[in-house]
């Protein structure tokens, strides 16, 4: 992604600065597609092994699937939805060279990221306290000479309902919840990587770089954003509401 | 003719060029000139070629008599794993789209640099941390063999964490460079450069780029799965816990079938552009053979469980998987003919370059005749896991994925270097290679038609003399690529040959800027006004 305001002010080096702002302009948009076409495809492990064993362990998947909060899950499918507006807007602000508009929209964006967050945050604690989070069981630990002793992260709590690492502990919840971690965490991973792109395009916004001629950050970081939002309207309801 | 506005040869001078306008570590470092970023990948591979050959050698040497002779079978499987992993992920999978891709995709096309060259330069650096990675894996070695099947890779040594977390880390690598490149050729082609006037490299890495961003996201996350199960126990590959290990095979080849095809299109790629320049004639059937490599990369993703007939996949499924896998013979034979009839009638010189194509198109026919056994139902089931695979694969890697390589090394060698190598040693190198191949691998049909199973640190005594054929042509094949990593370093450091431009009177872009290319490739972007591969046409002054 070639800036072509940079281009204007400083004849960088060659090789970074070869192409005209138009060309620029489509490669950066056609990278980020397929860059968002990996993304799916990455999360399509993820999808076809739920598919698999939701089918094969119908009723236990259930049973885990009351463990989540629904309300807790669609406040922040809300929130997303929320912030992929803004981003849009901002891409439109961008267009018309507002760039306090483009800055203060993008910070809203990166706020409902935040809170998004936060929420994910009190639902993962809320089950490490019903213990219902995989324990970490290290074993004897030195470094270098530095004794660590038996490490065991997330243990189970004391009087929790669940245990994860019992022997009760239903095999099935297991599955459920492994893939329940596996995909919301690949999920937040997205949302602080689409918050850093973010941060990148507001530092350009305060630098008032952006103008009807050169608006392709704003729109490649909404695009990425775009994608952690949808994602997250398919797990929603396949995570939450499997009753 | 092309109307060229650079092609003034500045080969007698010492100008300015990729290599010498800027000096010292740091200019390699930090570049983002896609000559460079090529070069750096070459080294690393390269390095790694050679490591992942030592352990083959020493295999070999284990395997050169009955019984223990030197290793214990724990270190067998250690060298066995650690030989199938730093070829495929470390060397191959990069090998020619990362190296010669790298160099020649902007300079075919007139364009001045790949479309994202800062992201370029970043897939480097990803792919030495993937490469750090593995090695720290060295530590406590790994024993899954190359393919980490659950629920073996889920219980043993913790090194399997390193690898596969290395493999994740090298596919991004994979990723970004695929990326790269489908979007360089989208919208970097000079003016008149049509799709149909691109080289058929060009074609070929744009098939291989599909490939690569589409296929490596998969196994990524299987592998990060992987790692997840053994971490946190989730149990979505391990029997004991309600997962399936069949799903992680289907999730494993889903990938690494068509990776395959990311090894081998880019080397069909490289023969389509050494053969017109030696038979002095234009590609036959140009269409075709770009097409080809669309049709086999796409029907590349739908063959991945031929893989797996042995694994209790149903019946049906296995049919479809056969009967498809049938089908990219098709595309393949395509190329095979097309290039064959481009040498009909052409005038052929046997320069080193074309020597190695004619080996390849010869290599690639057995290769392709012995995949049509083993995707035939009822002959798998007795050659799955024998020797029979190994060679097939050897075949199909070695003798088409790494001899194109080497082909390319050779014909671009003037181009990357500005230097002429020893025309007699690289032919001496490649009668070794090409001798000692054929005398490790056809051995090993042999074998694995007596039903020697592949990966066993010991057999029976009977198959002994097949061994020690194969343990031969292995050392002759090692000495090939002595004598050529010898002859084309020398050359390039200490050689005093300058090359022309065009040593080769060829007609595609590469050759009409000097050698070495300078630091922006064209001092104006070229107009393309002619077909490809139009030797033989008469033009103004005598025909190419």
């Amino acid at each position: 992604m070639s800036s072509v305001a940079e281009k204007e002010v400083v004849s960088g080096p060659p090789h970074v600065h070869h192409m005209d702002s138009n060309t620029a302009y489509h490669a950066a948009k056609l990278g980020m597609w397929l860059f968002l076409a990996t993304e799916i495809l990455l999360f399509g492990v993820l999808f076809t092994s739920f598919a698999i064993y939701r089918y094969e362990f119908m009723d236990d998947f259930q049973r885990a699937a009351l463990q989540l909060d629904w309300k807790l899950g669609g406040l922040n499918t809300l929130i997303l939805i929320f912030s992929s507006f803004t981003a849009a807007l901002a891409v439109d602000a961008a267009q018309h060279g507002n760039n306090k508009r483009v800055s203060k929209l993008i910070l809203v964006t990166i706020a409902c990221g935040l809170i998004f967050l936060g929420i994910k945050y009190i639902e993962y604690s809320h089950k490490a306290h019903l213990g219902l989070f995989p324990t970490f069981d290290l074993g004897e630990w030195s470094f270098f000479g530095i004794d660590f002793g038996y490490v065991k992260l997330f243990p189970c709590p004391e009087g929790a309902e669940f245990c994860w690492n019992s022997a009760e502990f239903s095999r099935d919840f297991k599955m459920y919840f492994g893939l329940y971690y596996s995909m919301t965490m690949l999920h937040a991973l997205h949302v602080i990587i689409g918050m850093g792109l973010l941060i990148w395009v507001w530092t350009k916004s305060r630098k008032n770089r952006f103008s009807s001629e050169y608006y392709t950050p704003v729109e490649v970081g909404a695009l990425y954003w775009h994608l952690v939002d949808l994602i997250w309207i398919y797990l929603f309801p396949l995570l939450y509401l499997v009753d | 003719m092309s109307s060229y506005s650079a092609t003034a040869d500045h080969a007698n001078g010492d100008p300015k060029n990729y290599l010498n306008w800027e000096t010292g570590i740091r200019s390699w470092l930090f570049t983002v000139d896609h000559k460079r970023i090529g070069l750096m990948y070459l080294f690393t591979i390269m390095t790694f070629f050679i490591v992942g050959g030592l352990a083959a050698l020493t295999i070999r040497l284990e395997l050169s008599s009955a019984g223990a002779d030197f290793l214990t079978p724990d270190q067998y499987n250690v060298l066995f794993t650690l030989h199938g992993a730093i070829m495929i992920f470390l060397f191959i999978v990069p090998g020619i789209p990362a190296t010669m891709g790298n160099f020649l995709l902007p300079l075919m096309i007139g364009a001045k640099d790949v479309a994202f060259p800062r992201l370029n330069l970043l897939s480097y650096y990803v792919y030495v941390v993937g490469a750090i990675m593995a090695l720290i894996s060295l530590f406590s070695p790994i024993d899954t063999g190359w393919t980490f099947y659950a629920p073996y890779s889920l219980d043993s040594g913790s090194a399997v964490i390193w690898m596969t977390g290395a493999a994740f880390i090298l596919g991004f690598s994979s990723i970004l460079t695929g990326l790269n490149f489908i979007v360089t050729i989208h919208k970097l082609r000079c003016p008149g450069m049509h799709w149909s006037r691109l080289p058929v490299f060009v074609w070929a890495t744009y098939a291989t780029a599909v490939i690569q961003t589409l296929a490596t996201p998969v196994v990524g996350m299987t592998l990060v799965l992987l790692i997840a199960e053994r971490v946190f126990g989730v149990g979505i590959f391990d029997p004991a816990m309600g997962g399936d290990p069949v799903l992680y095979q289907h999730f494993f080849w889903f990938y690494s079938h068509p990776v395959v095809y990311i090894m081998v299109l880019p080397a069909f790629g490289v023969i389509g552009e050494i053969i017109p320049v030696f038979s002095r004639k234009p590609l036959f059937g140009y269409k075709m053979v770009c097409y080809a490599s669309l049709a086999i990369a796409v029907v590349g993703f739908l063959v991945w469980a031929h893989h797996m007939f042995v694994s209790g996949i149903s019946d049906m499924s296995a049919i479809y998987f056969s009967i498809i896998t049938f089908g990219v013979a098709i595309p393949t034979a395509i190329k095979v003919f097309n290039w064959v009839s481009t040498m009909y009638k052409g005038s052929i010189s046997l320069e080193t370059p074309m020597l190695y194509a004619m080996a390849f198109i010869f290599l690639f026919m057995i290769a392709g005749t012995t995949g049509i056994y083993l995707a035939t139902l009822a002959v798998d089931v007795f050659y799955h896991d024998t020797y029979f695979v190994v060679a097939h694969f050897h075949y199909t890697i070695q003798g088409g994925a790494v001899i194109g390589l080497i082909a390319a090394l050779h014909f671009w060698f003037p181009k990357m270097t500005g230097k002429m190598y020893n025309e007699n040693m690289a032919r001496f190198g490649w009668l070794f290679i090409f001798v000692g191949f054929n005398l490790t691998f056809l051995p090993q049909f042999v074998l694995g038609m007596e039903g020697m199973p592949r990966r066993y640190f010991d057999y029976l005594p009977q198959f002994e003399p097949m061994h020690q054929l194969s343990t031969i042509g292995a050392f002759l094949n090692g000495l090939g690529y002595l004598f050529v990593f010898v002859n084309l370093l020398w050359a390039a450091f200490l050689g005093k040959v300058k090359a022309p431009s065009n040593p080769y009177n060829s007609v595609s872009l590469e050759w009409q800027t000097q050698s070495p290319p300078i630091h922006e490739n064209f001092e104006e972007i070229p107009v393309v006004d002619e077909e490809p591969y139009a030797y033989g046409v008469p033009v103004e002054g005598g025909a190419h």
